[in-house]
């Protein structure tokens, strides 16, 4: 990693006051106005509009589309069918890695899921497009749908999530259980869950001879470029993406989606510039979920509260046509310390559209049920669960036995149940009313996600008149990107933020890699303190070498870069600005690029995580069974944190995922059809603002030396996995009642008055 | 005066695609979410819901009529202060619905009621702590200003 030496020696250290501080957003303004230019609001001359036509069945053939009396509807220009769609260089059901994803591109009359693009109308006017899908009146011939987790005969994957080991085995848990004093087994459901992110999926779509201009959301540009390329056979360099702001993505918008591809081959059946917006009913089919999962928890303690094994089996589900399985069981592999655990997976095919990373991907199914077995058995041996948590606490990674890089998992224990009051809890459930007659319950989760690294380029300039340029093509879902590197990048110059100009959302800038896996922060962040190392360094030989500069000669004593100045590290008197560098050298700017990855030795030698605990009150109407969530203190430790207001607002909004997880969302099917009943914000249930209430999120000091350069080991989807079981785990001490399938319903907290 | 071809125009597209005045955001098209929020002669309403034929002659108030020039709404100002957003897209809406809200005069400085009062617009984000603290805020400097302002 020669850029990292880089970064640290001496010659080029570099000061700044940037990273830290709870700045506000800088494209605040462009969002409070609406002058944020998300995909769908681009309207280039000549557009027209294409509605997506979605099969409603789950299984079968497409046998008829009214094509001629779409056509015939004033301002319709075209229909696009498997008949006349536009060849393609790739075969849209090739796979040849397992990023790649198999797409419905119209390729076939085949339906494998409710929902599925079965076509395309394209018209002068929004409204007509519209009118255009409903006088399509499919006919098909369908075939019994194959649902849910017990829809079709089971096997077991070789590997989950991605490239993850399908089974992990450390120890002997039947062993293990069979020595133990006591023993919970428990099976915990968990729903198919969509990402709805605000913004349905857009594309506005110009091609101009075989060049490729496009608007559409993404958080990875490069794979989308690529992606594209391969299926239309273009070179990359003639696709220009751009994607400055995304309404949310939560996973769903990792990859470029079939319906985007739709919209970039309408535009070239109709040789005009298209825009095509998914309504929010085509969200639940074609751009991936989060798989529904039945897990199997078996845990044993010995006398004093010890597990002797833990034991994770969760069955999932995945499209007849794709894989991807929801890693459900990895969620046990790093927190507690029992001598035998054992992980594994086994799915079904069923008929639906293919199930993708959301936020948290197998983290937060697998926590909820990791937490909640947890607690039962804390439960039978009659102890309180942040004891038992503690008395299990695992110094080192349990399945790798590699230490930890670094682990503020007790400073999260300690602060969050201070914070909360944990300490007053009575180990009994049903014990606490509040003024009103509502049952009050406590409870709590470990919170934990993985700190990864994927792999991204920035560029840095230094200008003549002192300021700086740093570019990389990342992405902003909400997250806050724009700042969080804008920050990153001011340190890395020795400049005032306001000196420096930071360029992402766009695909011809600097590959950024993938905004996902909670890894972004750290991967660009990296890839942009290395650039920032290597054009100070440039500047630095330049002056040293000068001898007319004040820090000539200062290459042995190395020099420090602060306020965009050079300073002599041993004489801080002797210094010379950026500006002054520049014009003696006769040179307009200065320019280097850096890379941020994972350092592969040191991930070699530790286990990468970030942690946290979070506390829940629930109060539940013992009458009604209704369920609210009055209070959650979440205390995490993650590295270093880049912003804090940015990194509160990142670890609220898991914590209300998390909460949702345990009370909301749910994606009703009919086992008949095939079909999802609820594919709608409405009855498709998420948090609104009544919902949350009394959120407190502490950020515990970590300084991790191992994970990357700046320490940083992201916030992103760690606010989930905790609070999903510590909701669970309240409900269960307000009422007494173990609600083991989520969501938790009124219906399972009707209690006998 | 506009010119209107086709009465199925609902308000929200005709802001969006006729007008091009994309601040408005369309997140389900059938009233489920607030992301199209506006306000129709000083009401807040979801313009996926109207049709732009159904208001002619109304006075309507989008996202884009809200600052005076470079100065913000203090509702607007407050949403960057309090981090009431992260993605954006149902920034307009909430502003607007905050703003209608405010109007209203329910809410007062309860922090529950306000929160009600929005729950018409979801954010998936989660930047709800934010928003109701924003509209708390907003809703206090307005009253002090109006306060200096001679009846």
């Amino acid at each position: 990693m020669p850029d990292l030496v880089l970064s640290t020696s001496p010659a080029h250290q570099r000061h700044g006051s940037s990273i830290g501080q709870p700045l506000t957003r800088r494209d605040g303004v462009l969002k409070v106005t609406g002058e944020a230019r998300y995909a769908a609001d681009n309207h280039p001359p000549k557009l027209l509009h294409a509605v997506l036509a979605v099969s409603t069945i789950a299984r079968g053939r497409v046998t008829f589309l009214d094509v001629e009396a779409a056509k015939r509807h004033p301002g319709v220009v075209e229909v696009m069918t498997s008949a006349n769609r536009p060849a393609l260089a790739e075969d849209p059901d090739a796979k040849t890695n397992p990023f790649m994803f198999r797409l419905d591109l119209l390729q076939n009359d085949e339906v494998r899921y409710a929902m599925q693009p079965i076509a395309v109308v394209i018209a002068e006017t929004l409204e007509a497009a519209t009118e255009g899908v409903a006088l399509l009146a499919p006919r098909y011939d369908v075939q019994p749908a194959r649902v849910g987790l017990d829809g079709g005969e089971s096997f077991f994957p070789q590997a989950v999530g991605v490239g993850n080991p399908g089974a992990v085995h450390h120890g002997d848990v039947e062993a293990g259980l069979k020595a133990a004093s006591k023993r919970v087994e428990a099976v915990y459901e968990t729903p198919t869950q969509y990402h709805n992110a605000m913004e349905p999926h857009a594309i506005v779509v110009s091609w101009n001879g075989d060049k490729l201009s496009i608007d559409t959301p993404s958080q990875g540009l490069g794979m989308a470029v690529g992606r594209v390329a391969g299926l239309f056979g273009l070179n990359p360099a003639n696709i220009h993406i751009r994607s400055p702001f995304l309404g949310g993505g939560f996973g769903s918008k990792g990859f470029i989606a079939g319906p985007q591809l739709l919209g970039i081959l309408a535009a070239k059946l109709v040789d005009r510039p298209v825009k095509l917006v998914l309504r929010r009913e085509h969200m639940y089919g074609p751009v991936g979920h989060r798989a529904p999962t039945r897990q199997t928890l078996r845990l044993g303690t010995d006398n004093d509260g010890g597990l002797t094994a833990l034991a994770h089996h969760a069955k999932t589900v995945s499209s007849t046509f794709d894989d991807f399985f929801e890693p459900a069981a990895d969620a046990s592999h790093t927190l507690y310390a029992a001598p035998n655990i054992s992980t594994s997976h086994e799915a079904v095919r069923v008929d639906t559209g293919t199930p993708l990373f959301m936020r948290a991907p197998g983290e937060a199914t697998g926590s909820i049920a990791l937490e909640s077995a947890i607690d039962e058995m804390a439960i039978a041996c009659g102890m309180d669960p942040l004891a038992f948590r503690l008395k299990n606490y695992a110094e080192v990674e349990p399945t790798s036995g590699k230490p930890f890089s670094s682990k503020a998992l007790r400073a999260c224990y300690a602060q969050g149940a201070e914070r909360f009051g944990w300490s007053t809890r009575p180990l009994q459930p049903r014990q606490m009313r509040d003024e009103a007659g509502f049952l009050v319950g406590w409870g709590m989760g470990t919170a934990t996600f993985p700190a990864l690294m994927f792999q991204a380029e920035a560029r840095a300039v230094i200008k003549r008149d002192g300021f700086g340029v740093m570019e990389s093509g990342a992405h902003d879902m909400g997250q806050g990107a724009w700042t969080a590197f804008a920050q990153i990048a001011a340190d890395g110059l020795g400049l005032d933020i306001d000196a420096v100009e930071f360029k992402a959302g766009t695909s011809d800038l600097p590959d950024a890699g993938i905004a996902g896996g909670s890894a972004h922060t750290a991967t660009v962040g990296a890839a942009i303190h290395n650039a920032g190392a290597a054009v100070i360094a440039k500047l630095a030989d330049l002056a040293t070498n000068d001898e007319q500069s004040p820090l000539f000669g200062a290459g042995n004593a190395g020099v420090v870069a602060r306020d965009g100045r050079l300073f002599r590290r041993d004489d801080e008197a002797r210094s010379e600005s950026y500006a002054d560098i520049l014009g003696r050298a006769g040179l307009a700017q200065v320019e280097a690029r850096g890379n941020g990855a994972m350092d592969p030795a040191a991930a070699e030698d530790y286990a990468m995580h970030a942690h946290g605990a979070v506390f829940a009150e629930v109060k539940v109407d013992p009458e009604l069974g209704q369920v609210r969530v009055t209070r959650m203190v979440g205390a995490f430790a993650a590295g270093r944190i880049v912003n804090p207001k940015l990194v509160q607002s990142q670890l609220y909004g898991g914590m209300i995922w998390g909460a949702s997880f345990t009370l909301h969302e749910a994606a009703v099917m009919d086992h008949r059809s095939g079909r999802t009943m609820n594919a709608n914000l409405a009855e498709y249930q998420v948090p609104v603002n009544a919902d949350v209430m009394g959120l407190e999120a502490i950020m515990v000091d970590e300084r991790d030396p191992h994970v990357n350069a700046l320490g940083i080991k992201g916030v992103g989807e760690i606010g989930i996995t905790g609070s999903a079981g510590a909701v669970a785990n309240a409900v269960w001490h307000a009422t007494g009642i173990r609600v083991r399938r989520f969501p938790i319903r009124i219906e399972d907290l009707m209690l006998p008055v | 005066d506009l010119e209107l071809d086709d009465p199925r125009v609902t308000l929200l597209d005709l802001l969006r695609e006729r007008l091009h005045l994309t601040g408005s955001k369309k997140g389900c098209d059938r009233g489920q979410c607030g992301a199209c929020t506006v306000l129709v002669d000083g009401r807040r309403i979801n313009s996926c819901l109207a049709l732009a034929v159904s208001l002619d002659g109304a006075d309507i108030l989008t996202i884009e009529g809200v600052a005076h020039g470079e100065q913000l709404h203090p509702v607007q100002a407050a949403f960057i202060a309090h981090d009431g957003f992260q993605c954006g897209f149902c920034t307009p809406g909430q502003i607007m619905s905050a703003i209608g809200l405010i109007k209203e005069a329910q809410a007062g400085n309860d922090p529950e009621r306000v929160r009600e009062g929005m729950s018409g617009n979801l954010c998936r984000c989660g930047a709800y702590a934010g928003i109701t603290e924003a509209v708390l805020e907003a809703e206090k400097a307005m009253l002090s200003a109006g306060e200096r302002v001679p009846a």
